[in-house]
């Protein structure tokens, strides 16, 4: 992954035209909010071997756990642990710990690092597994997210997402970067910088490639930008605006907002921006179209009914069929990866919120105590969702649980933070 | 309209037969050659007469005297129907742009900050449509002009309160060179 965007770096060095890609200057950085309420107790112990390295690892991994909101951390004490040595379970009970993770660090002949880590189960006296990675130093952190993401899966059940990916716009003063970070807001790195705007990018499903719709022409135009490369290519600049990309699950296709025959309407278009063809046809608004993750369905919000509602339509084509009736403003269907419910941003009292339906029971939940909420998006387990919102005036964006218990806030001193999306598992 | 209908015809007519100023005039200004009938037309009408504007001059489009200069029409929140109050000044740049048929015209629609970016956009854009539509219905030609929206994304006032938000649901009119 860092090769990648180190590459990612070289390359865009070449595109003058909007003077790319650089390690960006100012960082993510988190603020928790809100904690889940039943936490549940781990230790994670200093590794054995180069201390300085177990430090930055075991720092990288407590952090990840604690962010989750899902756990708390049991002092482990100064004495490193490795993997090898025998654990005292009722000393690590007495302690207060339900789960403990040992480890060591060593230097390899050729100059990179093994890690080895074994995740014990306190209460029931047995080791529940564990792994060994070679990294470089430059992959350290990257080696840390996936131990986190082994624990996390071991010990709640559901994947992890340490080792993913968000993306999402800074703008400051004259100034607009499409920026993509890890999960925690570390390793920022500038994939396009503009005068202009920068909306909506999405992930492309196998995370290689981003949509975003570009201000730069004074109109929007859709493009895709591979993050391998840093090249892009134009998938919808037609008459009118061009916006609101959305992939298929496939990766082939987009659904896109076209205006060229009039009114916002929705369109497909492969992801090489050739054969574009309608896919529906109404007097008003239609946009923010979104697939299920099973490709059955795009859902999209239109104000056919006189209000802005989420609607559902058949993706190959046919009748929409309405899913929100709470209210008079309700936007940016966002569908989780188990297609079971929908985030959205439902208006009330003139407050715009994150909420959550619950596709089946058409049960609805507002998961936000923000106001100024904005396009939600799911992380890839599904127990997520990132948004941007305003606090004390500025941009920010902000995690929520699908409960609403676990909070936290991400942002950049001195400038807006907004339009996140977060990416798919990495492979 | 049947009046303005009616004026630009007779633009067209006496354009057509070569007729000389007063009358509207300068149909033929193309592209390329707009800078210098732009020239032609700020030297005539100093010739001619020095307080009173040609309407279908180029140079009227940036004269603060002329209607034409005025580029913007005002929204209520969430709508996008046209207030009667700015039918005078669409009346005037459809006018100019049948008198200048080589001229084309992007109009921008805009929106205030709040709710979904691209709400916004397709809400923009309904207001770009419309005044589109409605200077089309005055007789200018769709390869004139083109509607796009800008949404949210640039404020003209970068304020959060009613007075700013009033000012930023706006549809801007962009002449060739403009944009």
């Amino acid at each position: 992954m860092r090769q990648t965007l180190f590459r990612l770096a070289l390359t865009s060095l070449a595109m003058t035209l909007l003077g790319l890609s650089a390690p960006a200057l100012a960082q993510l950085s988190i603020e928790i909010t809100g904690a889940g309420t039943n936490r549940m107790p781990i230790a994670i112990a200093d590794f054995a071997g180069d201390s300085v390295v177990s430090q930055a690892l075991t720092a990288v991994i407590r952090a990840d756990l604690d962010h989750s909101g899902q756990f708390s951390l049991i002092d482990p004490g100064a004495t490193p642990l490795s993997e090898t040595t025998q654990v005292n379970y009722s000393d690590w009970n007495s302690r207060g710990a339900d789960a403990l993770v040992t480890g060591s660090v060593t230097t390899t002949p050729d100059g990179r690092y093994e890690t080895r880590f074994l995740l014990y189960d306190i209460q029931k006296q047995a080791p529940l597994g564990g792994q060994a990675f070679i990294s470089s130093s430059a992959q350290l952190r990257a080696t840390a997210h996936r131990v986190s993401d082994f624990i996390y899966q071991k010990l709640t059940g559901v994947a992890g997402i340490f080792s993913t990916r968000i993306a999402y716009v800074v703008k400051s003063t004259g100034r607009y970067e499409l920026q993509i970070a890890d999960a925690d807001g570390a390793n920022a790195q500038t994939a396009l910088a503009s005068r202009e705007p920068i909306i909506s990018p999405t992930w492309s499903p196998d995370g290689t490639h981003l949509a975003y719709v570009s201000f730069e022409a004074k109109k929007p135009i859709v493009y895709v930008h591979s993050l391998a490369t840093g090249r892009r290519h134009v998938v919808a600049n037609f008459k009118g605006s061009n916006s609101a990309p959305a992939w298929s699950p496939d990766g082939k296709q987009l659904a896109v907002v076209l205006s060229k025959d009039g009114g916002s309407q929705m369109y497909l278009i492969n992801a090489d921006g050739s054969g574009v063809k309608r896919l529906a046809h109404s007097s008003g608004i239609d946009t923010e179209p979104r697939f299920s993750p099973d490709g059955q369905w795009i859902y999209f919000t239109s104000d056919r009914g006189g209000s802005p509602q989420i609607y559902r339509m058949p993706a190959t084509g046919g009748d929409a069929e309405r899913i929100t009736f709470q209210g008079n403003y309700n936007v940016t269907p966002r569908i989780s990866p188990d297609g079971k419910s929908m985030a959205y941003i439902a208006r009330t009292d003139g407050r715009f919120q994150v909420a959550l339906m619950d596709l089946a029971t058409k049960q609805t939940q507002i998961l936000t105590d923000t106001s100024r909420d904005e396009s939600p998006s799911f992380a890839p387990n599904g127990r997520m969702i990132i948004y941007a919102t305003e606090i004390n005036g500025r941009g920010v964006l902000a995690t929520v649980s699908i409960d609403g218990s676990i909070k936290q806030t991400l942002s950049v001193q001195a400038a807006d933070v907004r339009e996140p999306a977060w990416g798919p598992f990495v492979k | 309209m049947r009046k303005l209908l009616f004026a630009a015809a007779v633009s067209l007519l006496l354009a057509a037969c070569g007729s000389q100023p007063p009358a509207p005039e300068q149909t033929g200004a193309g592209a390329a050659g707009s800078a210098q009938s732009a020239a032609r037309n700020g030297a005539q009408s100093q010739a001619v007469s020095s307080d009173k504007l040609d309407m279908t001059s180029l140079a009227a489009l940036k004269d603060p005297r002329s209607i034409l200069s005025k580029r913007s029409i005002y929204f209520d929140f969430n709508q996008y129907v046209i207030k009667d109050e700015y039918q005078p000044l669409i009346e005037a740049h459809a006018r100019f742009l049948i008198a200048n048929p080589t001229m084309k015209m992007l109009i921008q629609g805009n929106t205030d900050e709040r709710g979904s970016r691209e709400y916004n956009v397709a809400l923009g854009q309904k207001r770009a449509d419309v005044l589109k539509k409605a200077l089309q219905l005055l007789g200018v030609k769709e390869d004139q002009l083109e509607a796009v929206s800008l949404g949210e994304e640039k404020p003209r006032n970068p304020g959060h309160d009613e007075a700013a938000w009033a000012e930023n649901r706006r549809d801007d009119m962009l002449y060739s060179g403009e944009y």
